[in-house]
């Protein structure tokens, strides 16, 4: 498959009053024609400033992009001016973030609001797109579309809005769809209709699609494949399968473990003490060091580099160096195959 | 398991309702005519979406909320109306919550001494400082902080540390039953873990009781010995925790189980999901009779005209639902 996305040795940083935070640390990452990778990871791990940074919305100052490219169709994002940057917006690569409420606009009826970007990228006619919009509308599944169209966000409920969001990300049939947290704030069985919702457009359409999440119940859904990120790096990336049922890295194991299984009772779920790195002063070793019941002395020291286990796992481990000790998998990640 | 039967009731909820007026003469039911047991000892989850009345229903049992009707018993005793001081502050010493907002729960201008200390002052459960200064450290260390932590403040915490401090400040009166409202849904997964195994290693060491309310199936079920579901103000089902999420009875039940996605790819792709058409309506003009029944599959006419009664489908098995109903299960 061809790759839509690279993005190769990304540096970004935010200069705080306490110091430069090193948010993101040398990611590499690319995405494919037609697939969804999905980004786990601890809170403050990089994941939403490493997808803003392909939008081009880190905010500058305090943020910059120190170092890396970012390749979209084998053009540098990074290299482009804000105003072709735009043009890229919302037309090639678009994105929904977490909460509905914050990305819409109150003031603005649902319509006008999806209407503007057929307008300025498209460069439709008002009448065509009125006419698309309601299309849309209808394509994410709100009922009575022609009407709705005349109404405000606040008529609409949590998960109807959400709906509008995609939408509106769709609207100009972007080649990138990155959803940062797309079902966080909604209920399960709403966040089921959106998944099904997500689903069922990208095999229409075959758009990429990043997604953002804590909840490895959604990846297992939606995403074909999977960077699991921890201070600020990418620890170890695979096919969904890999990730789940042959994890490499002490961090994976403990995010699978520490999850209650909805089949079957464990007396005490695994959970990893500690807290996740300071990034404005980030440890010189593997991230992870710290916290990892494995860690041995040359983790503390050095940034392990990654072992390529198949042609789509790679890890960032001492473990898998050939002089390191064999350590077992904890057999609470048990998911399945794992075993 | 505790077993069913010969089981002490701690808490007893009886036909409990909190009506909020919102303007226009407009009345939202919040939380309607609900009833339930905690016996001592137990977790009593109660998971539900958003809105459907968890947070008001224990608000409302600590009387943080006066309830427009119905009745909780603590022990036995009437909860509500207590006019007597003395006894009124025993119920509040025994009956703690800790809540969701590990943020904005606790003050942010005094130190974590003075914050898990308040209650110790407020009950007098102190003789001087030094015995106060000893029993902050004691709570510190077992809730996994230690005692340098006393003398700071809430902003130099993460997240599942400050939680830690809630806890603390919550066991520092000495409780028997507490009211844990979405204690860990604003923490990273690796963190969730560690608070969870607190509270549970906390319970076996104090007896405690506890009401466990959040909307992550998977951890409810993993912490509670029984659970109950809420719908709109209702609750719908409570069983024992297994039985629920093996053999769940009504069809709300069965749509929000089905909906969770589980971390297994395998399961996923296999997977048959009854999806819910819709949302959910509003509390302040709910559907006649069931008032799952427009979004329910399963729904008949009567659904529409008559409320579901709360009974017992199953020994220790409680549904509201027509379908569990010998009246009218049949159609
Ligand atoms: N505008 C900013 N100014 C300063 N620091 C920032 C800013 N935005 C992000 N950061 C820092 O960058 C780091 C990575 O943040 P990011 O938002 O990417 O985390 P995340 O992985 O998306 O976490 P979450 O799961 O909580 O959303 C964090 O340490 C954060 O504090
Ligand atoms: N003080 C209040 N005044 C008016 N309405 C209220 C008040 N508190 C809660 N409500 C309403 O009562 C209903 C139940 O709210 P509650 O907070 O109990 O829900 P919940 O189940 O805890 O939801 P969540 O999962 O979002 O916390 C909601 O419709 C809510 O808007
Ligand atoms: S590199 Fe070392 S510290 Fe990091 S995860 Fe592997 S074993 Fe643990
Ligand atoms: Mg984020
Ligand atoms: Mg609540």
């Amino acid at each position: 498959m061809d790759k839509l996305l690279e993005i190769k040795d990304l540096h970004v940083s935010f200069d705080t009053y306490g110091g430069e935070v090193k948010a993101v640390r040398g990611v590499n990452l690319d995405v494919k024609k037609g697939e969804t990778l999905a980004i786990v990871g601890e809170s403050g791990s990089g994941k939403s400033v490493t997808s803003k940074a392909v939008m081009g919305l880190i905010p500058n100052p305090p943020g910059r992009i120190k170092q890396g490219e970012i390749l979209f169709n084998g053009k540098d994002l990074t290299k482009l001016s804000d105003r072709k940057m735009q043009g890229v917006r919302g037309k090639d690569i678009s994105m929904i973030f977490q909460d509905p409420m914050t990305s819409l606009n109150p003031t603005m009826t649902v319509g006008k609001q999806i209407m503007e970007g057929l307008i300025k990228h498209q460069k439709l006619s008002r009448s065509e797109a009125r006419e698309r919009t309601v299309k849309l509308l209808d394509l994410v599944g709100i009922p009575n579309p022609d009407k709705r169209v005349k109404q405000y966000p606040h008529q609409f409920s949590g998960g109807m809005r959400q709906r509008v969001v995609i939408a509106i990300a769709l609207a100009c049939n972007p080649m990138l769809l990155i959803a940062d947290e797309p079902t966080t704030a909604l209920d399960v069985t709403i966040q089921a209709q959106i998944l099904d919702l997500m689903r069922d457009l990208q095999k229409q359409m075959s758009t990429s699609i990043i997604l953002i999440t804590h909840d490895l119940g959604v990846v297992a859904n939606l995403a074909h494949r999977v960077a699991v990120m921890y201070g600020g790096k990418i620890i170890e990336t695979g096919t969904v399968d890999e990730v789940f049922y042959k994890p490499k890295h002490p961090y994976t194991w403990g995010l699978l473990s520490s999850m209650p299984k909805l089949h079957g009772k464990s007396e005490e779920l695994l959970a990893i003490p500690g807290s996740p790195p300071d990034l404005s002063n980030p440890p010189k070793g593997c991230p992870f060091a710290p916290r990892c019941p494995h860690a041995m002395q040359v983790c503390i020291e050095h940034m392990p580099d990654y072992t390529e286990l198949t042609d789509t796992q790679k890890s960032a481990c001492w473990l898998l160096d050939e002089r390191a000790p064999k350590v077992e998998p904890p057999e609470t990640i048990g998911v399945g195959g794992s075993k | 398991m505790i077993a069913a039967q010969g089981r002490e009731k701690l808490l007893e909820v009886k036909n409990l309702k909190k009506y909020f007026n919102v303007g226009h003469k407009e009345v939202l039911k919040a939380v309607d005519d609900v009833s339930f047991t905690i016996y001592k000892g137990e977790t009593l989850g109660l998971v539900g979406e958003s809105g459907c009345g968890k947070s008001t229903t224990g608000r409302t049992i600590i009387d943080l909320y006066g309830a427009t009707g119905g009745q909780v018993l603590y022990s036995g005793k009437e909860v509500h109306g207590v006019k007597e001081k003395s006894k009124k502050k025993e119920l509040t010493r025994k009956m703690q919550m800790i809540f969701q907002d590990p943020y904005a729960s606790l003050n942010p201008r005094m130190t974590v001494k003075d914050i898990i200390a308040e209650g110790i002052d407020i009950h007098g459960l102190a003789k001087n400082s030094k015995e106060r200064q000893a029993r902050v450290f004691e709570l510190l260390e077992t809730v996994g902080l230690n005692r340098d932590h006393a003398s700071r403040y809430p902003h130099e915490f993460s997240g599942g540390q400050r939680q830690r401090i809630g806890i603390a400040r919550a066991l520092a009166v000495d409780p028997d039953f507490i009211i844990a409202d979405e204690p860990i849904s604003a923490l990273d997964v690796s963190i969730q873990a560690q608070v969870v195994n607190l509270l549970q290693n906390l319970q076996k060491e104090r007896g405690l009781t506890y009401l466990f309310i959040a909307h992550d199936l998977s951890m409810v079920k993993h912490i509670s010995d029984r659970v109950g579901v809420m719908y709109l103000g209702n609750m719908v089902e409570l069983s024992e925790s297994d039985e629920l999420y093996d053999e769940p009875l009504h069809p709300y039940t069965q749509a929000l189980l089905s909906a969770i996605p589980v971390p297994d790819p395998n399961v996923e792709r296999s997977r048959e999901r009854i999806i819910l058409e819709g949302d959910v309506p509003s509390p302040i003009d709910p559907p006649s009779g069931c008032r799952f029944r427009t979004r329910c599959p399963m729904a008949m006419d009567v659904c529409a005209q008559v409320t579901p009664k709360w009974q017992e489908a199953k020994e220790g098995h409680w549904v509201a639902c027509h379908l569990h109903d010998d009246e009218y299960k049949h159609g």
